[in-house]
Formats: C-alpha cells, sequence, structure tokens
C-alpha cells in the first residue's frame, strides 16, 4: 500500500488503487481513445460501456499495458506505470494483476491440462511444491465450478463456460488485486452467461477484487458495476453510478444506448 | 588434404565462431547467434557441433567422435574421417587421450579432466520452444528469467504419468541464471554437466545458436521439492562388462523377447572388458 493522506478527521484516507489521467491513444490520424480520466479505488468494479468502435478495447489494453499509450498517465497504487521498466511491468501483470480475455483461447494455454493451467501463475511467481499447486488448483477449480477430477483434462475437452471459468480461475490465483475484463460474456449463451455473472459477482465481493470490466451488454454491468463510463468515439461521454447512468441518463448517446436494450 | 583448409572452414569463418564461443562461455548457458555454414552433411547429422569442432581444433589435436556413446556407429565415423582428411588430426576412440570429443547425445563415462573440450550436436536450443512457439517471446523470457512456463511442463509430465516422465533433454538452470537445454542427453548424464572440468561447447547448425558452459559451472536440473530429480538408468547391469554404474542400452536380441543391455559408451565397456570385468552375456561364459 502506498502512503495515503490524512484527511480531515485525521484518519489516513486511502488512495485510488489505479489513477488515470489524460489517456489518449490514435492509430495514425485516427483516435483509439481520447482525453480518459478517472479513478479506481480498491474494491470498486468500473464498468466501461459503448458500441464496437468506441475505443472500450483500446482504452483496456492500455491499462493493462498491452499497448502503450500516446499521451497521459496511469498511477498503479501511487506507482506510474507507464515508466516502470519491462521486468516491473511483467512481474505487475503476473501477481498484482489479472486479465481476462474475451476468448479464452486467447487466455488459456490449450495444450496444457486445467491443472497446469491453473498452476502456471503459482509457478511463474515461485511455487516450487508440486503437491501444494495441485490442491490450490483443485480449490480454485472448486471454486469456479469445475469438477475436480477434471483437473488433468486439457481445455479443449472443456465446453465454453467451463473454458471461460477455467480462465477465471487461471487469473485469480495469485491473489491479484486488480481485474481487467474484455468481455467476459461474450459468446456465451444466456443461460450459461448467467451463471458466470452470478459466480463472478461472488468472487469479486468475497476477494474484494478491483475490477475494469469492458463490456457492450448493459445488463452484465448492471449486475456487476458499482460506476459505469459510457464512451463514444474514443471519448467518454458520461460517468457516474451505474444505477443512476442506466435510469436516468444524460447524454443522448447513453439515452440511445439504453434504450436500444431489447426487451423481453 | 590440400584442396580444403584446415578442418575444412575458412580462417574468417572459426574466426566468427570463436567469437561466438568466446561470448557463450563469457554467459554461460545463453544461446549466442551465429552465422552458421552449410557443411558438406544434412541437417541432423551435427552440422552445429562440427562447425565448433572445426573452430576448436588445432593440428595437435586427438579427435574422438561419439554417437549415443558409441564410437562405431555411421554418425560417428563419418565426423571422424571427416575431420581426418580436413584437419589430418590424430583420432582416438579413447576418453582419456582425446583433446576434443565431439558428441551426439552422451556425456562419456570417463569422467573428463581439465584441457579437455566436450562438443555437443544440438537439434532445438531452445528448452522453451514446445512450450512456446515465438522466437521473440522465449528471447524475452530469456531476458527477463520469466521460467514458470518450463515447470508447468514438469508439471504436466507428473499429472500425467506420476512423475516427471521427461527423461533426456532435461532443462536445467545455469549458474543460477538461463534456462538452457543440455541437447537430448539422458537424464542420467545430467549431474555431470555441472562441476565438470572439461570446457563444455554446444552448436546447433540448423537454428544457428552456440552456448557454452565453462569448466566447473554450477548447472541445476530443474524439479519439484516434492518430486526431485532423479538421474534415471535401466534398473540392469551390462550384460558384456557388468558395469551397475554406466548407462545402458536396450538391445533385442531375437523376436522371442530376448533382450540383453550393453553399456552405450563402447570405449568405458571395451576397456572394461579388457581389465578382465565380464557381464551375463560375456562369450566366454555363454560358451
Amino acid at each position: 500500500m502506498g502512503a495515503g493522506e490524512l484527511g480531515i478527521f485525521g484518519k489516513m484516507m486511502p488512495q485510488p488503487l489505479l489513477s488515470v489521467h489524460g489517456l489518449t491513444k490514435r492509430y495514425g490520424a485516427r483516435i483509439g481513445c481520447a482525453d480518459v480520466s478517472f479513478d479506481l479505488w480498491p474494491g470498486e468494479v468500473l464498468g466501461i460501456v459503448g458500441e464496437s468502435g468506441s475505443g472500450k478495447s483500446t482504452l483496456l489494453s492500455c491499462l493493462a499495458g498491452h499497448q502503450r499509450p500516446d499521451l497521459g498517465r496511469i498511477a498503479y497504487d501511487g506507482a506510474d506505470v507507464l515508466t516502470l521498466s519491462e521486468a516491473e511491468r511483467r512481474r505487475l501483470l503476473r501477481s498484482d494483476w489479472a486479465y481476462v480475455h474475451q476468448n479464452p483461447r486467447d487466455g488459456l494455454r490449450m495444450g496444457v491440462s486445467a491443472g497446469g493451467n491453473v498452476g502456471e501463475r503459482l509457478m511463474a511467481v515461485g511455487a516450487r511444491n508440486y503437491g501444494a499447486i495441485r490442491d490450490t488448483a483443485t480449490d480454485w477449480l472448486g471454486r469456479v465450478e469445475i469438477a475436480a477430477e477434471r483437473i488433468d483434462d486439457r481445455p479443449s475437452a472443456f465446453s465454453g463456460g467451463m473454458q471461460q471459468r477455467l480462465q477465471i480461475a487461471r487469473n485469480l490465483v495469485t491473489g491479484p488485486r486488480l481485474v481487467f475484463m474484455d468481455e467476459p460474456t461474450g459468446g456465451l449463451d444466456v443461460s450459461v452467461q448467467a451463471r458466470l455473472l452470478d459466480l463472478l459477482r461472488g468472487l469479486v465481493r468475497d476477494l474484494g477484487l478491483s475490477v475494469v470490466i469492458v463490456t457492450h451488454d448493459l445488463a452484465v454491468v448492471r449486475l456487476l458495476a458499482d460506476r459505469l463510463m459510457v464512451m463514444k468515439s474514443g471519448r467518454v461521454v458520461e460517468t457516474g453510478l451505474t444505477d443512476q447512468v442506466l435510469d436516468d441518463p444524460q447524454h443522448a448517446y447513453t439515452q440511445l444506448l439504453v434504450s436500444s436494450v431489447l426487451q423481453v | 588434404m590440400k584442396d580444403y583448409n584446415f578442418a575444412y572452414l575458412d580462417e574468417q569463418t572459426k574466426r566468427m565462431i570463436r567469437r561466438a564461443l568466446l561470448k557463450a562461455l563469457a554467459v554461460p548457458g545463453y544461446q549466442v547467434p551465429f552465422a552458421s555454414r552449410e557443411m558438406p552433411m544434412p541437417y541432423g547429422w551435427g552440422t552445429g557441433g562440427v562447425q565448433v569442432t572445426a573452430a576448436c581444433l588445432t593440428p595437435g589435436d586427438r579427435l574422438k567422435v561419439i554417437d549415443q556413446g558409441a564410437d562405431d556407429t555411421t554418425n560417428a565415423v563419418s565426423i571422424r574421417r571427416f575431420f581426418q582428411r580436413t584437419a589430418n588430426v590424430e583420432v582416438t576412440e579413447r576418453t582419456a587421450e582425446a583433446t576434443v570429443i565431439q558428441t551426439r547425445h552422451r556425456i562419456p563415462e570417463v569422467p573428463l579432466t581439465e584441457g579437455q573440450i566436450l562438443v555437443y550436436q544440438v537439434p532445438i536450443p531452445e528448452p522453451l520452444r514446445f512450450l512456446e512457439p515465438r522466437e521473440t517471446e522465449t528471447r524475452k523470457m530469456h531476458e527477463l528469467e520469466e521460467y514458470g512456463l518450463m515447470h508447468v511442463k514438469l508439471y504436466e509430465d507428473i499429472a500425467r504419468h506420476g512423475e516427471i516422465a521427461t527423461s533426456y533433454a532435461y532443462p536445467v538452470k545455469v549458474e543460477g541464471r538461463y534456462v538452457m537445454d543440455p541437447s537430448p542427453i539422458p537424464k542420467f548424464d545430467n549431474p555431470r554437466l555441472g562441476g565438470n572440468p572439461a570446457i563444455q561447447l554446444f552448436g546447433a547448425g540448423r537454428e544457428a545458436r552456440i552456448y557454452a558452459l565453462p569448466p566447473y559451472s554450477e548447472v541445476v536440473s530443474l524439479d519439484f521439492e516434492d518430486h526431485p530429480f532423479v538421474a534415471s538408468k535401466a534398473d540392469h547391469c551390462c550384460d558384456l562388462c557388468g558395469s551397475g554404474r554406466s548407462y545402458l542400452d536396450e538391445v533385442i536380441t531375437d523376436d522371442q523377447g530376448s533382450r540383453m543391455f550393453v553399456c552405450s559408451d563402447t570405449d568405458y565397456c571395451a576397456s572394461r572388458q579388457a581389465e578382465g570385468h565380464r557381464g551375463r552375456l560375456s562369450p566366454e561364459r555363454v560358451a
């Protein structure tokens, strides 16, 4: 924990876990995302919504260090992420941070058993006891509702929903504090989606995770997110508490977005 | 033979290889790229080892070439004859008498000494290759010492077979820094990689990489706390010389299921027999 500052009552005020200022990424003349600023507090879930091409994925990949922004600052726990050496940045990526890909095939090793997939991050941070790694992997498979006897099966033998749950287990096993999720429920049918969301909500609450979740599905953020950021053409057009933004949208685009949701 | 330069390669090429060798010795276990040449033999026959040997040979050297421990197989005989013709150096089958030993897949049983050079033929120098196919990424992993993936492979072994089933090309960590593929030597030979008084050079011709272990390097075979590294061999004695300590080849002798175990190191086996040691199937016992 970085140093907080003293509040008016002399208590330590917590500082934001992730603090972003004026983040801009251009692809040549086109804008990926422009002038994005926000603070993410410990234990908070921030949803980023917007249509395809609105820059949400660009923003997420800049935050997670997959791309380098052209302008702006990103501070994690008080430290400037963009000036970290590559070794430090990658250490952060496999210990304190986690990244859940939209397609589990991007986030899993398909040729390695489920247990090996979950254990990889443990071994990457120095675990060298086979029994302990396997116990932890079994425990985590249980937490994401995968039967323990499937621990030696490869993800290619899993259904799409199971693969996504396995990817989540693999990411959370080292106890990260900050999780980036890119459309975690994309490509899953609605009943599987509902279970996954339920599971995610439980894990996020239990572990006190801070999450940045990118999605175009408003139902997902309604369930998971505390706060919402609406993006359009690379810029943030509206921010606020999730219920506030969804129930009383102010910006014309947000109103369009909310009213476009099909009612069954 | 006057048509070729000494040891086949031209002097500038040998110089280039020697520079790579020096760098490899300075950074133990690090794969140094070099401008590998076409050699008059197919890839997979030891083009990397031959280039390293050519760069190391001097007219006063005595060369030994082994293939899977044996001096008399096609590969060993061809390479030995190649250097006899192009370098006119002395050759020997005796490990102790050789100054340069080119080897494929074995370390000789007789302990090596200071002043000897052991040259390995390496098919695939990158220990992470089958786990991570991208060369850019594996280089980055070496740079940042991200070797967790290597243990994922060992984990998979135990999960599937109940033990670390990797029996050759067993990954090692050199001087606490680089993870290295020791070429496809049996893991029985791994303990002799470390603390060895000889210079060990590794040449991969097709992949154009050279790496090295200076004398007395620290070499640790990777393992788990609860599944430690075991240098295994066939649980028999040699049927010709009776040795219980050497690495054995299993030889099928008929189509009735009969088999015999013999030392893979032919020089070691022959010298023991010359000293009077006998095994289960030695001619005079059987007769």
